[in-house]
């Protein structure tokens, strides 16, 4: 590959780096992660955030936190898919953002809307399920995210892939929190259900024939 | 323009202040110089209820003119974006206007909409707006009492309801896929009784201006007690009813709505509480969240409407 590259111009045989290419798109995710945060900042400072701007941020920051699950939880199979198998480096970035814009999204409720008014919030948690399905949801990368380093995936071996499964139930509860939270268009929620749905299903497919193989080979 | 609400407003419509009494005020006061005067005339002194003292010692500062005609609820213009509305109802086309009369009443009858409003007397009135989301504005609406309305069509002895429908056109209205399933044209019903009160309101214009479209253009309903989906826009259709009127949410969910919806902290959504709102400011980023006022704040001259009925049944 790399004696290919060189017979190429200059250029691109810069960006035909793999670890180049992987950093590319690094920063790429740190500009899409950050990207919601400054426009929103940006437009509480100038008052553009229309009517409601607490909601507004609550929702924007909640959609953003349903795009970087998905994201996460879509690196292994389009690895699976694309036999890409360097893209497992933006996982933890892209997990570490979802779990980012989820406490955004959290404190944009909790702190702007009720301003840590606890009793209310104590009694949406245990009584509207959709608040307890958010909560749930949030709840549950806070492992992940704190085993998220090096050095706890080395300590849990694999006991680390069982856990961060939880991903799944995470995205699975954000989705309903999601679908119970809408009036009457359920049409984005459908959509992230239909996404969080397709990806578990390759994953399946490719546990299953993972399985066959093994046995072929044996 | 400052505008008071009245409290007791349980006032015939033969009784409101001829304009040009009104612009004389000032003659008319000295020469009467009677409390009675100043009360009618909505500058009297504070209500001694408590109820009302309540809701009035709440400052009735209108919302602006940009956030109600910003953060709408009409979802022929767009089901789940509040801004929607604002940027797509230009669509709408409120000249020429028809509302049909029909149903159990003396005088059916197709009115062009100057024909509906002319012989009223329209006046300005500030109210709470409570949306069933969670939400409330406070605004200054201009328009005509519906029993004005229903008086002229003279209602059967036989009508007990009053059906409303609002205007269903997908060539004006984008909102015509199956996205929010929602069976149109919408539709809201009150009792015979509620829509008579006073504080029920036809309405064509708010912050003294004409309405806009995102907001209900060219008439729409008010009732300040209810949660703002029963105050149906762009109506074209007024039926009396001997039984109670499907209405669009109650149909849409009807664990969730109820026919009658007024608003009460005491129950709750299904899936959220009432007890509080949060005030509609854009200028404001930590939010103001007020207690929710039972009846909105009007019990004093609406729960007599509603005695002996269980409301947590009947919600």
């Amino acid at each position: 590959m790399d004696a290919r590259a060189a017979v190429r111009s200059p250029r691109a045989s810069w960006i035909a780096d793999p670890r180049r290419q992987i950093l590319l798109l690094k920063i790429a995710v740190w500009i899409v992660g950050l990207g919601p945060v400054v426009w929103l900042g940006a437009g509480a400072y100038q008052g553009t955030l229309g009517a409601n701007p607490v909601e507004k941020i609550t929702h924007i920051e909640g959609r953003w936190t349903l795009v970087f699950l998905l994201a996460t939880l879509a690196v292994t199979p389009i690895r699976r898919l694309t036999g890409w198998n360097r893209i497992i480096q933006l996982r933890r970035l892209l997990g570490l953002f979802a779990f980012f814009h989820a406490c955004l999204h959290f404190l944009s409720y909790a702190g702007l809307d009720y301003f840590f008014a606890l009793g209310l919030i104590l009694d949406d948690v245990l009584e509207r399920r959709y608040i307890t399905a958010g909560f749930a949801a949030l709840v549950l990368l806070v492992p992940l995210a704190i085993t998220s380093t090096r050095g706890w995936i080395r300590r849990l071996g694999k006991r680390w892939q069982k856990l961060h499964r939880l991903a799944y139930v995470s995205a699975g509860l954000g989705v309903l929190h999601y679908y119970w939270k809408v009036r009457a268009d359920t049409f984005w929620p459908l959509v992230a259900a239909v996404t969080l749905a397709a990806l578990f299903a390759i994953r399946l497919a490719y546990r299953g024939k993972k399985k066959k193989t093994r046995k072929k080979g044996r | 323009m400052i505008i008071k609400i009245k409290k007791k407003s349980d006032i015939p419509s033969s009784e409101i202040t001829p304009e040009d009494v009104y612009i004389n005020r000032r003659k008319f006061l000295g020469a009467s110089a009677g409390i009675g005067a100043a009360a009618f005339l909505g500058c009297g002194a504070a209500d001694t209820d408590s109820d009302a003292a309540d809701a009035e010692s709440q400052d009735l500062e209108p919302t602006s003119w940009e956030d109600i005609t910003t953060y709408n609820n009409f979802y022929e213009f767009g089901a789940s974006d509040k801004e929607a509305p604002a940027r797509r109802s230009h669509t709408l086309v409120t000249k020429p206007w028809t509302i049909k009369v029909d149903g159990l009443c003396a005088k059916p009858a197709d009115y062009q909409l100057e024909d509906f409003i002319k012989p009223s007397t329209i006046e300005d009135r500030v109210y709470r707006f409570r949306c069933v989301e969670a939400w409330s504005m406070v605004i200054p609406w201009r328009g005509f009492p519906l029993a004005d309305a229903i008086a002229r069509a003279e209602p059967d002895p036989g009508a007990k309801y009053v059906a409303f429908e609002t205007l269903w056109d997908p060539e004006q209205m984008p909102e015509r896929r199956w996205k929010p399933r929602i069976g149109w044209p919408y539709r809201e019903g009150l009792r015979l009784d509620e829509a008579m009160h006073p504080l029920a309101l036809m309405v064509t214009g708010l912050h003294g201006r004409t309405l806009p479209n995102q907001n209900g253009a060219p008439l729409r309903l008010i009732v300040p007690w209810k949660y703002g989906f029963k105050s149906i826009k762009s109506i074209v259709r007024m039926t009396f009813t001997e039984d109670e009127p499907p209405t669009t949410w109650a149909t849409q969910s009807p664990a969730e709505y109820g026919f009658y919806s007024n608003v009460n902290p005491n129950v709750n959504h299904p899936r959220w509480s009432q007890e509080t709102e949060r005030v509609v400011d854009s200028s404001r980023l930590f939010n103001r969240r007020i207690d929710t006022l039972f009846l909105n704040g009007y019990a004093d001259e609406v729960a007599h409407l509603y005695e002996g009925m269980d409301l947590r049944k009947y919600f």
